[in-house]
């Protein structure tokens, strides 16, 4: 079996402005792969083209063999692919626990739909003091943390997730990417997009260097933090 | 007739607002949309109606299952072929406000080519006559009128907050595309807002004609009018709100009818309208949101 996700040659244009301009890329069962880069390099873009919130020119996506350019978005995360977006993204005015609700909206299991509320409590401990209050009353991290438990009650294969560390201190960081390890090593493959490179390389297997659109270099995290350029560019010399 | 009875009487128009309101506040709260078409679904149903009773002798109940059946089938309908493709290409807000007064004018038309522009009568439904308590007086319509918009309030609020198609409407309200990842087909809870809407207008129709049995083909025009206030007052967007306007505007304008003149009602109403842009722009329960950039 090759990689659970392929990207080959794709090219997403926002009007005459060509966003990302023919990019490949897999990312294996089991891995954490991160997508770094600066504002602005296409990385969200390349995430939202994966779940259908955009048209893509050309190229194709596919995720455990299936063909995701042609799958509505609706029925990806029923493939086994959640998406955190960028900035969090959750009902604000829904409660904590509606919140959840919906990520398991897909699902009929009943008594599994209960046992991942206690699993994401469990990881998330937080969110169980605040599950009656609306999502918007919550901070920053709560609602990162919400927005990756909500996610995760789709038990999804894989997880993609987009900019987690905005706007977060640096000890709410560290929480953020030891939960994203410890989902991973629970069994969800990640793909991780992140202007916080260095955070980003720390936990990842593999890494891809997004800029203008192209994929500038790829390779393990251990010899991309070793690299000249991906020092100067991205860690801060 | 003392103030109380002009007070429940007022309740009792208000209800038919309100009812119709609600369609407008909801359908604008998951796709920003004024559907200026809501109006005449009133008529569509006030029309079904009199069909129902009049040529094909159904029993009233079925008269009234089946007109608010008809229009749930209608708002659905006009979502599917005038809206959705708008929807779904993020089309301009005007695109759409302009497609619903096609749609307003489409609908108008065809119900005075199929029934004529002169109006009809629909056949007396529930009239229980006039209900006393002591002094106070007031029609058994007004009563009927305010359980119904209850009962209809509460088992909206139910669906809304409860049910699993309820929150996948909350949701794709506050945010579609989020919606979308968490694998709800938005087109499916848009068509619900819209059949849903649509159902209420219908009770509101039934009401209507219950209460002024005489139908035309633009009876929905001032009517929705009214009701497109009522969600505005209320806060457009605000189910809880959308209630609220109809009844203060439905109070607004009996008391003015009792103690000013009717011919003062438009006035009032309108008069209002502007009041609340002017000091609360988001209305009674509205939320103060700021724009997106």
């Amino acid at each position: 079996m090759g990689a659970m996700l392929s990207v080959q040659d794709l090219v997403v244009n926002y009007g005459s402005i060509r966003a990302i301009k023919g990019i490949s890329f897999e990312v294996n069962q089991g891995e954490i792969v991160t997508l770094i880069g600066a504002n602005g390099a296409g990385k969200t873009t390349t995430l939202h083209a994966i779940s259908g919130l955009v048209k893509t020119k050309s190229g194709s996506v596919s995720f455990c063999d299936h063909d995701l350019l042609s799958t509505e978005p609706h029925k990806i995360l029923g493939l086994g692919m959640a998406h955190v977006p960028e900035g969090r993204r959750v009902f604000s005015r829904m409660t904590v626990m509606e919140n959840l609700q919906m990520g398991a909206y897909i699902r009929n299991d009943a008594s599994g739909i209960s046992e991942d509320y206690d699993m994401v409590f469990e990881r998330l401990p937080r969110l169980k003091e605040r599950r009656k209050q609306a999502a918007g009353t919550l901070s920053g991290g709560e609602q990162q943390m919400l927005a990756i438990g909500r996610a995760l009650m789709g038990r999804p294969k894989m997880l993609l997730l987009d900019e987690p560390s905005m706007g977060l201190s640096p000890l709410l960081v560290g929480e953020i990417f030891k939960i994203i390890s410890d989902v991973n090593e629970s069994g969800v493959t990640v793909l991780l997009v992140e202007q916080n490179a260095k955070k980003a390389l720390e936990i990842a297997d593999r890494a891809y260097v997004l800029e203008t659109g192209k994929i500038v270099m790829s390779g393990d995290t251990l010899e991309l933090a070793d690299n000249e350029e991906v020092r100067k560019a991205y860690l801060g010399g | 007739m003392g103030f109380i009875s002009q007070v429940i009487n007022g309740l009792g128009l208000g209800s038919i607002y309100a009812l119709v309101a609600l369609g407008y506040s909801m359908v604008y709260g998951i796709v920003q949309l004024i559907n200026f078409a809501h109006g005449d679904i009133i008529m569509v149903g006030a029309y079904a109606m009199f069909l129902l009773l009049t040529l094909a002798g159904a029993p009233l109940w079925a008269a009234v299952l089946g007109s608010i059946l008809f229009c749930v089938v209608a708002g659905v309908f006009i979502e599917r072929v005038a809206y959705r493709r708008l929807i779904n290409m993020k089309a301009p807000r005007i695109s759409l406000l302009i497609t619903a007064i096609g749609v307003s004018i489409f609908l108008q038309n065809l119900s005075q080519l199929l029934f004529t522009s002169s109006g009809r009568t629909i056949p007396s439904m529930f009239d229980l006559g006039t209900l006393e308590a002591g002094s106070l007086q007031v029609p058994s319509g007004s009563i009927i009128n305010i359980l119904t918009s209850v009962a209809m309030m509460v088992g909206l609020s139910f669906l809304v907050n409860k049910t699993k198609i309820g929150k996948a409407m909350r949701a794709t309200s506050e945010d579609a595309d989020a919606a979308r990842l968490m694998g709800i087909n938005t087109n499916h809870s848009i068509a619900f807002t819209f059949g849903l809407g649509s159902g209420l207008a219908a009770v509101g129709a039934v009401l209507y004609c219950n209460t002024y049995p005489m139908i035309t083909p633009y009876m929905g025009g001032l009517l929705g009018l009214k009701a497109f206030v009522a969600a505005v007052l209320g806060g457009i967007g605000s189910i809880p709100g959308a209630m609220l306007g109809g009844y203060v505007l439905g109070v607004a304008e009996s008391l003015t009818k009792g103690y000013i003149s009717s011919s003062f009602t438009d006035a009032v109403v309108f008069g209002i309208l502007i009041l609340v842009l002017l000091v609360r722009p988001a209305g009674l329960l509205g939320r103060n949101v700021s724009e997106k950039v």
